[in-house]
């Protein structure tokens, strides 16, 4: 809805223009509600102890060693730190893709030692960056491959949930965007099929699954497909990374977020020639780079989505 | 007028390169900056050989658009050639960025 979407950016612009501040996402049946909160109330749950609660990450790009940040392991490491550092641990962490900067198999190794250090288990999903090897995804099906269809999708229920990890990074068609494909979604139907409307369903992809700014192909022309299927869900939230930078907004019972990189900033769409790296003074990169917290109440509805900065 | 010796010389070699293959001096390159290929069309006679440069901090690739041939992936500075023996039209994408497209035209010499 209209007025919605207008609170949504709304929200999302002082989110962003407020440096150390999170923006705790709220989505139920009466709508969404965004509710700006200091970096201190942001850093934790924003409720009591019970329900689940994960954290996503994204975009790391180990291997990247460019000006707009050279050494993005160690902003890596600064974003477990931080996850470490919370008084509840989250139950896992999702990693949104883009592990790897050049899917090269140190850059893998890198990446899970550092990964490692987290203490709870990590559910993948690749980036256009993880599937550039020689076998077109093998190293990373070889290595977070198990227990996953096709190009590495996948589901989970944790905590009364329902988590599906999509893949919209392969076999993409020239002058197209991410794209998800109909073997894809034709396990996704048989996924989904028999859950009740009232399971919260939690979808993580890497590109955006929703028409976020195509002239930089950013969108999946498949994602409406998805959408079609996840329709009589009370409860969808779609998390994303690719973009590396928060964006947010609603579409009946469907929340899209994106989350921040832990390796660099891209500019806003439009604002520059391309969505390439974007190079900030260093004393300003880890403002802009961040992780997301996201936390689910038992019998309730509403994910609080909470995203804090490395700074 | 310089413009006639320069005809010369381009007839002279257009002449030669009915006999010899043309002169590696003339190698067209295509630059992907900013997330395009430039030039986005590019015309070159049969048996040339293209090089594309990667002047973007991004990786990027060349994959032909019908899958018959696909780069490594380059990253910033990285270089990729191909030679295109046979007249035709080409299209490529990248396969990281498909948004990203161009076209070789290759010409009977």
């Amino acid at each position: 809805m209209a007025i919605q979407d207008k609170v949504d950016r709304r929200g999302a612009l002082k989110c962003m223009a407020w440096a150390g501040a999170g923006l705790v996402w709220t989505m139920g049946g009466d709508g969404p509600a965004g509710t700006l909160l200091s970096a201190a109330q942001g850093a934790r749950p924003a409720h009591g102890a019970a329900g689940l609660s994960f954290v996503q990450i994204s975009d790391s790009h180990i291997g990247f060693d460019r000006a707009a940040n050279l050494d993005p392991a160690a902003t890596l490491r600064a974003a477990i730190a931080q996850i470490r550092a919370m008084p509840a641990p989250p139950a896992f962490v999702l990693h949104t893709g883009d592990i790897t900067h050049l899917s090269r198999d140190a850059e893998f190794d890198a990446a899970q030692a550092i990964l490692q250090e987290l203490g709870v288990p990590v559910h993948f999903v690749p980036g256009e960056h993880d599937v550039q090897d020689e076998g077109t995804g093998a190293a990373y099906l070889r290595r977070f491959g198990a227990g996953t269809r096709g190009a590495g999708w996948y589901s989970f229920d944790a905590g009364g949930a329902h988590f599906v990890g999509l893949v919209n990074v392969v076999d993409l068609r020239a002058g197209g965007l991410g794209h998800l494909g109909d073997a894809q979604l034709a396990w996704l139907r048989a996924d989904l099929a028999g859950r009740p409307a009232s399971m919260p369903i939690v979808v993580f992809a890497h590109m955006p699954l929703w028409s976020l700014y195509p002239e930089w192909g950013w969108g999946t022309d498949d994602s409406a497909a998805a959408l079609a299927l996840l329709a009589r869900f009370g409860s969808v939230t779609v998390l994303n990374g690719h973009i590396h930078q928060i964006m947010q907004k609603t579409e009946g019972h469907v929340a899209f977020h994106t989350a921040r990189s832990t390796a660099f900033p891209q500019p806003a769409p439009g604002t520059a020639a391309g969505p390439g790296p974007l190079g900030v003074p260093a004393e300003r990169l880890r403002s802009m780079l961040g992780l997301t917290s996201v936390r689910l109440e038992a019998h309730r509805a509403p994910l609080a989505i909470t995203d804090t900065i490395l700074a | 007028m310089t413009i006639k010796p320069v005809f010369l010389l381009l007839l002279s070699a257009a002449l030669a390169g009915a006999a010899q293959p043309p002169a590696p001096a003339a190698a067209p390159v295509v630059h992907i900056s900013n997330f395009r290929f430039g030039p986005q069309t590019l015309t070159v006679p049969a048996g040339t050989t293209i090089t594309w440069i990667n002047d973007d901090d991004e990786p990027h690739n060349v994959t032909a658009s019908d899958r018959s041939y696909r780069s490594p992936i380059m990253d910033s500075g990285a270089r990729f050639s191909r030679t295109y023996p046979a007249p035709g039209e080409y299209a490529y994408f990248c396969a990281l960025h498909p948004h990203m497209t161009g076209r070789i035209l290759v010409v009977r010499r």
